[in-house]
């Protein structure tokens, strides 16, 4: 049963965004038959089963304003801590420990109202106290979570009783509930949130033995609808051979995250095992410099455009599987469009914008390409195809740290190649300053409005209206939308696909009873 | 009655030698001391050297001014070097590696668990790689002009040639994935709470550490038992009556012995270093893993911690494989009491 929400809320998502590609109808069918899989299981689950996740990503330490990275997310999102909201496995905003919210006329007093008869994993109640010393931890000085600026619009919280929260805000913020979504809510009497956890989620930490493993255990205290499993263990892997080797082996029940395009033929055509392509949000960029010459000229950022096969590109490096974008948002943002006919892949036109440019003969400029994959291939794959059109690219390996230092902090250089693994970050491009320093007024007015906006409707529309200019103005060049490709056991079902927020809720996985 | 007459001929006054041995230790120790000063200002330079601040390893892509600052504040690196260095060698004599960076976590804690992972490994794979190398070693050297002795040798020069962790790969694939003998990789969430699974999970790689390190030892006791052949002393015990394996084994493992103690603590040194590779191969949380990580995240402390206690344990190796020698060759012993007089 449980696992037919989770399909029916794939379904919905995909509902919501419209026919949109091909690749939209073979997930569904995707869908679809995983869901008729796991009906057919449902009858002998074990309902006390130990499910083991492999990983490739260890948290540094378990806390996530501590900077633990995003293995932290995968682990504690949903299993061992909840938020006011959850972000879905398909995008959207659903209430979480947040019974009802009212919204004040000026749209500047949240008013929340916690669901009753909550307790953390040490016994302690659920009280409004809690949730405001959660919220004040993730924008406290020294807070390390990427959450906190878009939380600064807080400008105080109440607690007029036990069950109640007043967030109050400087300005409009209609993304606050999808914020408070990152936002964990920990019992404020908890210490050494670094290695040990009080939330109030449907499983509490058993054991973290660094560098191998992190198990959680059912928490029969739970509030909500109990996990349809006893024990999530994951497992943590280094080397990505060694991750599939261990499902091959029956030692992992399933891998969280497929990096490695060539390992999934293994898997594919076996029954033992179930590959899914979910849609990531993580997009593959060739950012310019737009502050700097020739970058700085729209024909010649849009001649690239339409100088590079993106798609020969995607085929080459993850061969089925991906998605082709138009601009810097994926299909599982609200504000998504097909906008990948935007300076489309055309040799000749790319010739002739250069010519207008005045690149009649091209020119040549330096690429920063962080050392590590896919980037090398890709600026190679850049390189001989912007040959065709004239222009020269030199490429310069770097590490991520001077990534960071140079390109994003320095902004000393022409163009990158960059990932960007974040859910409904189109907000960057309204951000001046920011390491590509496109300058468009009309989308910084676009995005900030979208934010003070009344209801997620006008929000929807002005993102909508600010990502069709980002695209017609080739901004950066969005290459493609790595793929979430998630494979388990086939004894395995319920587990989510899209990965958001690098999330991955262990609850509804069910695992068959022999 | 040969044989008394033989060791006569190696047996000292044991009242002469005792403080020799001592002075000897003292002064081995006391190298092993200046040894690792030396390893400690290398690796804080060598650290240093690399482009970028640590402090970055710490901040998320928002990061504003004042967190960086914080950021540096916390992990030193807003120090001037020499100030850096100060804290660094004064905390190394007290024995104090600092905290990760990242976990916040004592160095020393983690490099405790992580011992627990590596020292059985290296240590299980060495055994096994003596056990397999010292009789197919001698062998080869004795029976050379038989087939197998002959194949012994070409096969253990193809095994020096192989890298390490293609073996790994290459047992994965046929002891884990197809015959479903082994785990792949991992290890047990309890650890030695439960002996019996770190064991099976250790099996594959102590059997690619074992391999790999006795293919090169197969050479050096190889050699060494030809050495011991060719000798005059030998040919002397055969002549006062020894039969060939008599021989053999009370004089010329003895002799055969002294260089390759020093070879064995060359290749446990290596095999804890080289314990890296492996653990990566089989997913297990040892001390090589914990290095890779923290050099990916610029963990400092972890680094140098890592570093320190490794550049320890081979010294550590070293004293005791020279401390062998003595014990086992007295004309070592001979040379110390005459350089201590």
């Amino acid at each position: 049963m449980t696992g037919n929400t989770i399909d029916f809320s794939t379904l919905s998502g995909q509902g919501r965004k419209g026919g949109r590609s091909v690749f939209a109808a073979a997930t569904l069918a995707m869908a679809l038959s995983t869901s008729t899989a796991a009906l057919a299981q449902d009858a002998k689950f074990d309902p006390d089963a130990s499910i083991v996740i492999g990983s490739l990503y260890e948290p540094q330490n378990l806390d996530n304003t501590a900077g633990a990275g995003q293995g932290i997310n995968e682990a504690f999102n949903g299993n061992v801590y909840e938020a006011l909201f959850t972000l879905t496995d398909a995008g959207d905003v659903a209430p979480g420990l947040a019974a009802e919210q009212t919204i004040s006329e000026d749209g500047l007093t949240y008013t929340f109202k916690l669901k009753p008869n909550v307790t953390f994993h040490s016994g302690d109640p659920l009280t409004a106290q809690d949730v405001k010393y959660s919220i004040e931890r993730v924008v406290a000085p020294d807070s390390k979570s990427s959450r906190k600026k878009s939380l600064a619009t807080i400008s105080e919280i109440q607690t007029p009783d036990d069950q109640t929260v007043v967030v109050k805000l400087s300005v409009r913020s209609i993304s606050l509930p999808y914020n408070l979504s990152y936002v964990w809510i920990v019992n404020d009497a908890a210490k050494d949130l670094n290695a040990k956890e009080d939330g109030t989620g449907p499983y509490r930490l058993d054991e973290w033995r660094r560098g191998s493993s992190l198990a959680l255990t059912r928490n029969d205290k739970y509030w909500g609808t109990a996990p349809t499993n006893g024990e999530v263990v994951f497992q943590y892997f280094t080397d990505a051979t060694a991750l599939n080797n261990a499902l091959l082996t029956g030692a992992v029940d399933v891998i969280t995250s497929v990096q490695s395009p060539d390992s999934i033929a293994q898997f594919k055509d076996n029954a033992d095992f179930t590959v899914t392509a979910g849609q990531s949000t993580t997009k593959e960029l060739l950012a310019f410099n737009d502050r700097v010459e020739p970058f700085n000229n729209v024909k010649v950022r849009k001649a690239i455009a339409r100088a590079i096969d993106d798609k020969k590109l995607l085929q080459s490096i993850w061969g089925e599987y991906g998605t082709l974008i138009g601009s810097f948002v994926p299909p599982t943002d609200p504000w998504y469009v097909d906008l990948t006919a935007v300076d489309a892949y055309d040799v000749e036109s790319a010739k002739a914008l250069l010519k207008e440019a005045g690149f009649a003969d091209g020119f040549s400029f330096k690429l920063d390409t962080p050392n590590y994959d896919p980037h090398p291939i890709v600026a190679q794959f850049l390189q001989s195809e912007l040959a065709k059109v004239g222009i020269k690219v030199e490429i310069n390996i770097i590490t991520a740290n001077e990534w960071y230092t140079k390109v994003y902090k320095a902004h000393d250089f022409q163009a990158t190649l960059q990932e960007h693994v974040n859910h409904r970050d189109i907000v960057f491009y309204g951000n001046p300053d920011f390491y590509w320093g496109y300058n468009n007024p009309a989308v910084v007015d676009l995005i900030k409005a979208s934010e003070a906006a009344s209801n997620t409707d006008e929000q929807t529309a002005k993102l909508t209206e600010a990502n069709r200019i980002i695209a017609e103005d080739a901004a950066s060049n969005w290459l493609y939308l790595y793929p979430q490709i998630v494979v388990s056991s086939s004894a395995v079902t319920g587990y989510p696909v899209n990965g958001l927020n690098s999330q991955f809720f262990a609850y509804n996985i069910k695992k068959s009873a022999n | 009655m040969q044989k008394p007459a033989l060791r006569l001929q190696v047996s000292h006054p044991s009242d002469e030698r005792k403080p020799a041995i001592l002075a000897y230790i003292l002064r081995r120790f006391a190298i092993l001391i200046l040894s690792l000063l030396i390893a400690a200002v290398v690796l804080f330079v060598l650290l240093r050297l690399l482009p970028g601040d640590p402090a970055n390893a710490l901040l998320s892509v928002g990061a504003d001014q004042q967190q960086i600052e914080a950021a540096r504040e916390q992990v030193g690196s807003n120090l001037p070097l020499h100030e850096q260095f100060l804290r660094f060698v004064g905390s190394l004599a007290r024995f104090d590696l600092g905290t990760s960076f990242v976990s916040g976590k004592p160095v020393i804690e983690e490099i405790a668990t992580r011992l627990t992972v590596t020292v059985p490994l290296a240590l299980l794979g060495f055994v096994l790689a003596v056990i397999i190398a010292v009789p197919l070693g001698i062998l080869s050297a004795v029976k050379a002009h038989r087939w197998y002795g002959a194949a012994i040798s070409t096969v253990s020069q193809l095994g020096i040639a192989i890298p390490v962790f293609w073996v790994g790969i290459l047992l994965v694939t046929v002891f884990a994935v197809n015959l479903r003998l082994f785990p792949s990789g991992g290890y047990p969430r309890r650890g030695w709470q439960n002996e019996g699974q770190v064991l099976y999970a250790l099996a594959l790689p102590v059997l690619t550490i074992g391999l790999v390190m006795a293919a090169s030892l197969i050479r050096y006791i190889r050699s060494a038992t030809q050495d011991v052949l060719g000798s005059d002393y030998l040919r002397t015990a055969r002549a006062l009556g020894a039969s060939f394996p008599e021989a053999l084994i009370r004089h010329g493992i003895r002799n055969g012995a002294v260089p390759i103690v020093s070879i064995l603590g060359i290749e446990l040194a290596t095999t804890l270093l080289g314990a890296v590779v492996v653990e990566r191969v089989f997913a297990l949380p040892g001390l090589g893993s914990m290095l890779l990580l923290a050099i990916e995240q610029r963990d400092y402390p972890n680094v140098q911690g890592v570093l320190f206690i490794s550049t320890l344990l081979v010294l550590l190796i070293g004293f005791a494989a020279d401390l062998a020698q003595r014990v086992i060759d007295p004309r070592l012993r001979e040379r110390a009491t005459g350089a201590a007089t």
